[in-house]
């Protein structure tokens, strides 16, 4: 499917979630100020904006991490002040992080076997004796997992802690370990920052495939106009903390707005 | 000069070697003696690794809570339990195990309640103040509660122990110590399957390693606190029952006993279950027999040193300890 198939396809869908009215702010600095938009299901929908704009707040914001002062956060129909990272994660929501945080001292495996942790079904007590109907639950998640690796084509450092990894791969762990949890609405937040052209477009392959196989929402945030512009369906762009345009990216690109904000306007 | 070298050669190596070669069982002896010693700094040190690998905090107060809960134990057990039920076939230690255990689950809810949540993502040495108050507490708090059975015995007969020497090929071993060594090692065994194969291990090796990407993948921070904290507990108990046993009582001078395992640390690294296990019993075994074959040369008291100094070295040339997991940080 081309990208303006999927538009069309989108244009009717239903909203999986959408942020209102939200203000965050740390002491004095105001983060965000009263930003709206949704985000449809099934789309890929980016947040950009020069740095500082309040991007990864409105990440935070969104799985839980930082509790804004006003405004509601609307998933899957329940309308919440504040989320709770818990609770995001448990409702289908899972992320990755602007300076990756894996597990570092673990592999490959454990870091995407992490992912599963909400889909173990016994608890604790049971987890915790290794053996028996546990044994065999962890061995159906092994099985999810190596599709997983397949997926990202990291077969080949399953076996490596991720802390030894170069930049790039540690990222599709990263991605990796969000796909293990078959989230609805999967938040990247820079997935190509610090890449080579090269990994830059196997990683834009991997985020249309996730979307297009799997059906998932995604949201992400990225600085490489090029890469938002092929990927994106819809773009929110944000500057200072106020959302300053919010459209497809034809239409972004050509606001004066967003020139300004990008370029600085003279005065 | 060469006088000097020669006398050190002979002090410090020729000599005793001539000793050992002369009375190899006293040699053996003391190298069994030490590692039942080791064992038992291996089991506090156990105690440090389990809360350190779960959530990066170095607990000071781990030999204090031994303490409290070997009390505890002793307490339902002589005070409660014993003039209640008599022996009850087992049962009063087993409800008395519960019952400390029960603190010990108390006390890591508070913990995590009142310590580790209001002061989550706070930098580690914060973290290590507060368990210094945690420290002072126990103590207080322990001293209140528990001041009539200060000094008591641990309930051996109910715990199934025997005091007394037992012999293999010539060489004496205390029965205590090598229940020690037997629950020590079976613990470790445990703890081990328990980390590496679980996926309850696996969650807290994910927290231990980054708090927001393991509440962003749904392990609740919280629970695996409380969990790690009761483990710990658990350890602690037995090293407080392994120590007191030994040592014939409880009370709080153990602690400064327990401090040992401090050097037992650094020699095996602070993220290694292996490597304190190691380490305690390299100390072990290096005290004792530093003591005995230096002592005509450095005089008395090497085993409250040696152990410093040991971990001194290790920290000079290996940071990390002999097991401990290198840090690898990008710039």
């Amino acid at each position: 499917m081309n990208a303006t198939a999927r538009k069309k396809a989108n244009e009717n869908a239903e909203t999986m979630l959408s942020v209102e009215h939200v203000s965050l702010s740390f002491g004095g600095v105001k983060a965000i100020r009263n930003v709206s938009f949704d985000i449809r299901k099934g789309e890929i929908r980016a947040i950009i904006g020069p740095n500082g704009a309040g991007k990864t707040s409105m990440l935070n914001v969104i799985n839980g991490f930082y509790h804004p002062q006003e405004g509601t956060i609307t998933f899957k129909g329940e309308k919440r002040s504040d989320m709770r990272p818990h609770i995001a994660a448990t409702q289908g929501i899972a992320r990755t992080f602007q300076n990756v945080a894996l597990f570092k001292g673990m592999t490959t495996l454990d870091n995407i076997m992490s992912g599963r942790t909400l889909r173990m079904k016994r608890n604790m007590f049971w987890q915790a004796l290794y053996f028996g109907p546990a044994r065999r639950e962890e061995l159906e998640h092994r099985e999810y997992v190596e599709e997983v690796i397949d997926f990202l084509e990291i077969q080949h450092i399953r076996r490596q802690p991720v802390g030894k990894l170069p930049y790039g791969l540690q990222k599709r762990v990263e991605l990796g370990r969000a796909l293990a949890m078959e989230p609805d609405l999967l938040l990247l937040d820079e997935p190509m920052a610090g890449m080579n052209l090269e990994e830059k477009e196997d990683m834009s392959r991997f985020v249309i495939d996730v979307s297009e196989e799997f059906g998932t929402t995604v949201a992400l945030i990225e600085h490489d106009m090029g890469v938002v512009m092929d990927l994106s369906d819809r773009v929110v762009v944000l500057d200072h903390g106020v959302l300053i345009a919010d459209g497809t990216p034809d239409e972004v690109q050509s606001n004066q707005d967003v020139i300004d904000a990008y370029l600085g306007i003279s005065h | 000069m060469l006088e000097f070298i020669i006398g050190l050669y002979e002090g410090f190596l020729a000599n005793p070697a001539v000793e050992i070669w002369q009375d190899p069982a006293y040699f053996i002896q003391n190298v069994a003696g030490g590692l039942m010693v080791g064992i038992l700094y291996s089991l506090v040190a156990l105690g440090y690794v389990l809360i350190y690998k779960a959530s990066g905090v170095f607990n000071f107060a781990q030999p204090m809570m031994a303490i409290f809960a070997t009390l505890a134990l002793i307490m339902f057990h002589d005070k409660v339990l014993f003039p209640a039920i008599g022996t009850g076939y087992g049962l009063t230690i087993v409800l008395a195990i519960i019952g400390s255990m029960v603190m010990m689950l108390i006390l890591a809810l508070l913990v995590e309640r009142l310590m580790l949540r209001p002061l989550v993502n706070q930098p580690e040495i914060i973290l290590f103040m507060a368990t210094i108050g945690l420290y002072y507490f126990l103590e207080g708090f322990g001293e209140t509660m528990f001041n009539k059975i200060a000094n008591s015995p641990v309930p051996m007969e109910s715990l199934g122990m025997e005091i007394g020497p037992f012999f293999v090929g010539g060489v004496m071993f205390q029965k205590v110590d090598a229940t020690a060594a037997a629950v020590a090692a079976v613990m470790v065994i445990l703890l081990a399957v328990m980390f590496q194969k679980t996926s309850v291990g696996r969650a807290l090796r994910a927290v231990a390693d980054d708090h927001q990407a393991a509440l962003s993948v749904g392990i609740p921070l919280s629970v695996m606190w409380v969990v790690v904290w009761v483990v710990a507990g658990a350890v602690a108990l037995v090293s407080g029952l392994m120590w007191g046993a030994s040592a014939g009582a409880v009370d709080f001078g153990m602690v400064f006993v327990a401090l040992k395992a401090l050097p037992v640390l650094i020699l095996g690294g602070f993220t290694s279950i292996p490597g304190v296990i190691i380490g305690g019993l390299i100390i072990g075994v290096g005290e004792r027999i530093a003591e005995i074959y230096w002592s005509p040369y450095l005089g008395d008291s090497i085993e409250s040193w040696f152990a410093y100094i040991l971990a001194l070295i290790v920290l000079i040339y290996r940071p990390e300890g002999l097991f401990g997991e290198k840090l690898i940080e990008r710039i």
